[in-house]
């Protein structure tokens, strides 16, 4: 081998500057708002402005005389050209329009739309619309949506329930045949200690900073529809536009160009994909619709809300005996793509990371007159660890133990993995005394411990607060996703040696262009700069199903790396016949491809693969080419954990709150690159603490969303946070080759409870031992005045 | 429609808008200049922030009109071609984005800021940036960022 040429250094692991970044720092990437298509239209909404009522009239007379306007369409007129929308999730469901037709179920909720030359014109004829409406009692109260009064949002749901009363836990067969509680019952039963609270794990407004946006456009002469979409998943897109169109998937091709964020938001198919399909279709136009803000926060779906009562059952020593965990969530006025199941996997979490020998959880889905919820950042999985561990916290503080060693004594233990909960969910791998012991000497526990205590003696309101988390990342087998839960990557070796693979996973900030490119440069021993990475075409990218629940690195990973695998082992052949030696000898070093013990026959990378597009001669039994894909379906999720630490202060005269320290351990397996996980984790940890102190979507009794734009919902600013603290911990997963488990979601687990914990911590002497989120400081100033705190 | 005449990344445009025309759709629709964003209808997010005449603007707060006869400098017009600015560097280097969105908006305040302040505290960065949103990158690393490019601006951004 050449001994001039710079050795190629070793990638994986290495904190390696993004690939995505020139283009976007420079404002050259592609959004679909930045998209023009020759004849492209403006479409644009009329949307309800009451949040349960009938219509009793549409007068587009106006709309429809304006110069410029060249269709306007009723939620009847739609009807006639798409069917009520389908879901992914196996609950009864009652009929969606993608625009109303007759009932509207909240505000926002589309009505009528317009289709215009220009986006300005767009917006004014569809205000121009006029809508008159017999209201109706709205409700927004999950508890009080369950007694069916004062309104019945869809007919055949009498008490408002989407999903009634599921049980599961320990005792409850699979098939919810039978329901055994003699375990429950008995743990509770023996219990020396029991802590009960209601907790309220509030709705919140995703806010990926770019808001939706679609441009569909048929082509009758090809008969074939491109849909560019703002979306975490093409590939679902596709499938959806098709079946809704009466096309074939290959009459197909969804576009997701650069995707501003999306933290599970844009997972759901919406209204406006099908809508701008449907009318590009019918009037053979290329049709575009970008959300406005205002749109966004009553148009996109929102996350969590859900009500936990939750029942901790203990000896005096701290050994949890027994969980029961009654959720209430309120899913709004419709089912979306996945909203029913979001709440299912607060259930599958109900064990966190305790070794709990009985647990029952039953869940309601409630629906009101509200915009729908779907996944938000950890879906599911964050409320789960906010019950589990204020729970844990509250338990602590009753039996006057350290936080940690409640925590220490209940864990599941190293040798416990697999691990079999109450729940069915099998953690993969875990050491959580680790990761505890982590945190603790990373935040100097004890150290913390006294400078608070100090503090106090000063007369401040400092508290502390810890929270551990497991969440089930990785998803997933296809048994735990109605689309499939492979992952799909195809690698080909240019005829220059240039690398170009495909990710099913699409990106929206994420870095696989640069993660996956490490992977495989160090895979073939090439420069990280001869490896391309595409995604987020289906015209380019074969199959794939998507980028959430923290999957990408994960199962996209894998299937590049096992895709790899596949046309090193080809190249090796060809390079064996080129050197004349042996298969098993050939070795890929530093851009060249030689032969154990043989430096000489080197050759360099590029030749090998110009061998295999020419290959003269053809080595027996061998195709010619390099290229291979591999479907990778992982047999579990993985289950990474971690320990956030928090510290802080509430101010005496005005009850703000102020976060002074956040401390996170995070064990997510194997890192490839650790510079874009610290990015993940951040980001999750602003919106854990986002929710716990500043975010909140509220509604008014008569349904209008109060915090309806960046004035009034609190989206977390820079000066909201201190410099957060990181290190990890490393369980690698036995789940795929990689032993990596995903990191995008984590933040926002321990962050949340933590800092709740925290506030309740400081005002403890009070004798608080709950507080719902958001910490309002007014909440938090009545608290220290009710109990003469304040110093006046 | 009136007539206005604006200097964008150091070249003349002239054009006839609608007087409601907002700068950044200006920009966007009339110039293609995309790297400007709109993140919000409020002038809350700071995704559409531009320098007009040196002075950072967030341009949906602007109509076209009123910018008639001033100098815009958009992202896309920050540096030289072929080479990046310090802010923009340090954006790279520190890994200052995720989804790119607000990027440009919050680079564009960030030039701004260093001109204010060429060594700002950590807190007068966080400060300084108060009025740009990112949903990605719980700001750290934009601090940080904002930081490198402080360290290695020398005249550039000043």
């Amino acid at each position: 081998m050449s001994t001039s040429a710079p050795v190629l250094p070793k990638l994986i692991g290495e904190r390696v500057k993004r690939r995505e970044d020139p283009r976007l720092i420079r404002g050259l990437g592609t959004y679909v708002d930045d998209l023009k298509v020759t004849g492209m239209r403006h479409l644009a909404f009329k949307r309800c402005d009451i949040a349960h009522g009938t219509i009793t009239s549409i007068d587009t007379s106006a709309a429809a005389k304006m110069t410029g306007v060249e269709a306007v369409y009723t939620g009847a007129d739609i009807a006639k050209i798409l069917a009520p929308m389908p879901i992914g999730t196996p609950f009864p469901s009652p009929p969606h329009h993608a625009v109303a037709v007759d009932v509207v179920r909240y505000a926002g909720e589309p009505v009528a739309l317009v289709v215009a030359s220009d986006r300005y014109l767009a917006r004014d004829a569809a205000d121009a619309i006029v809508v008159t409406y017999d209201p109706l009692p709205a409700v927004v109260d999950p508890e009080a949506a369950m007694t069916g009064q004062p309104t019945v949002i869809h007919k055949d749901f009498p008490h408002n329930l989407a999903v009634a009363l599921v049980p599961s836990g320990t005792g409850v067969a699979p098939d919810y045949s039978s329901i055994d509680n003699s375990a429950v019952d008995k743990a509770f039963a023996d219990a020396e200690v029991v802590i009960s609270q209601r907790m309220v794990n509030h709705r919140l407004v995703p806010n990926a900073m770019e808001p939706r946006g679609v441009l569909a456009h048929w082509e009758p002469g090809k008969d074939t529809m491109t849909i560019w979409s703002s979306t975490q998943n093409p590939h679902i897109l596709k499938t959806m536009i098709a079946a809704m169109n009466g096309l074939g998937q290959h009459q197909v091709r969804a576009i997701a160009p650069e995707v501003g964020g999306g933290f599970g938001a844009k997972i759901n198919i919406y209204a406006e994909e099908y809508v701008c399909s449907v009318v590009s279709k019918q009037l053979g136009l290329p049709i575009k619709w970008v959300e406005d803000r205002s749109e966004a926060f009553v148009a996109t779906t929102h996350g969590r809300d859900i009500i936990g009562y939750i029942d901790l059952a203990a000896r005096k020593d701290g050994k949890v005996l027994g969980l029961k965990m009654r959720l209430i969530a309120d899913i709004g006025a419709y089912n979306m793509l996945l909203t029913a199941a979001i709440p299912t996997l607060t259930m599958l979490m109900a064990n966190g990371t305790y070794d709990i020998p009985a647990i029952r959880t039953t869940l309601t889905e409630v629906f009101t007159n509200k915009t729908p919820t779907d996944a938000y950042r950890g879906a599911g999985r964050p409320e789960a660890t906010y019950f589990v561990e204020r729970a844990m916290d509250m338990l602590a503080r009753e039996l006057k133990m350290d936080p940690a060693e409640v925590r220490r004594k209940n864990f599941i233990k190293p040798n416990q993995f697999p691990y079999q909960t109450q729940m069915g969910a099998v953690y993969d791998s875990g050491d959580y005394e680790k990761a505890l012991d982590a945190a603790l000497t990373a935040s100097n526990w004890k150290g913390l411990v006294a400078e608070r205590d100090q503090a106090r003696a000063e007369g401040r309101l400092v508290g502390l607060g810890l929270a551990f988390y497991v969440e089930v990342c990785g998803l997933g087998p296809s048994s735990s996703l109605p689309t499939g839960g492979w992952e799909h990557g195809q690698v080909t070796i240019e005829r220059d040696g240039r690398i170009t693979a495909t990710t099913g996973a699409s990106p929206h900030g994420q870095g696989n262009e640069t993660t996956f490119a490490q992977m495989l440069a160090d895979q073939f021993s090439v420069p990280f700069e001869h490896v391309t990475i595409l995604h987020g075409d289906t015209g380019i990218v074969k199959q794939g199903i998507g980028t959430f629940g923290s999957r990408s690195q994960a199962v996209a990973g894998t299937a590049l790396h096992l895709a790899g695998g596949k046309v090193r082992k080809k190249m090796a052949q060809f390079a064996a016949a080129m050197l004349e030696a042996s298969e098993d000898d050939i070795v890929f070093e530093n851009g060249m491809v030689g032969v154990k013990g043989a430096p000489a026959k080197a050759k360099p990378f590029a030749a090998i693969a110009a061998y295999a597009y020419v290959p003269v001669p053809l080595p027996p039994g061998m195709e010619p080419g390099l290229s291979d894909e591999a479907f990778f379906e992982p047999n579990n999720n993985t289950y990474p954990f971690g320990c956030h630490i928090s510290m802080l202060e509430i101010d005496r005269e005005t009850g703000e709150p102020k976060l002074l320290k956040l401390i996170a351990v995070d064990d997510a397996g194997h890192l490839i690159n650790p510079l874009i996980v610290e990015g993940q984790i951040h980001g999750g940890l602003a919106q854990g603490i986002g929710q716990a102190m500043i975010e909140e979507a509220v509604y008014n009794e008569d349904g209008q969303l109060l915090t309806g734009s960046f004035m009034d919902y609190a989206l977390p600013r820079a000066t909201d946070f201190p410099r957060f603290e990181l290190s990890a911990t490393v369980t690698p997963t036995p789940v795929n080759p990689l032993g990596a488990k995903g990191v995008g979601e984590a933040g926002t687990l321990g962050s949340t409870p933590c800092i709740v914990s925290a506030a309740v911590d400081a005002l403890s002497q009070f004798g608080v031992t709950h507080i719902d989120m958001m910490l309002r400081p007014e909440k938090l100033w009545r608290i220290i005045h009710n109990h003469g705190g304040g110093r006046s | 429609m009136v007539p206005i005449a604006i200097t964008v990344n150091g070249k003349l445009r002239k054009a006839h808008v609608e007087p409601r025309t907002l700068l950044v759709h200006f920009l966007r629709e009339h110039l293609n200049l995309t790297g400007t964003h709109v993140g919000c209808d409020t002038s809350q997010c700071g995704a559409c922030t531009v320098l007009v005449d040196g002075r950072s603007a967030k341009s949906c707060t602007l109509f076209a009109v009123q910018a008639d006869g001033s100098e815009v400098t958009t992202v896309e017009g920050l540096a030289p071609e072929g080479q990046l600015h310090p802010v923009q560097q340090g954006f790279w280097e520190e890994h200052g984005l995720q989804c790119g969105y607000c990027t440009p908006g919050m680079i564009m305040s960030a030039v701004n800021l260093l001109k204010d302040n060429p060594a700002p505290s950590e807190s007068q960065i966080r400060e300084g940036i108060a009025g740009n949103l990112c949903r990605c990158t719980g700001y750290q690393h934009i601090v940080t960022a904002i930081q490198h490019a402080a360290r290695h601006s020398g005249k550039a951004a000043r």
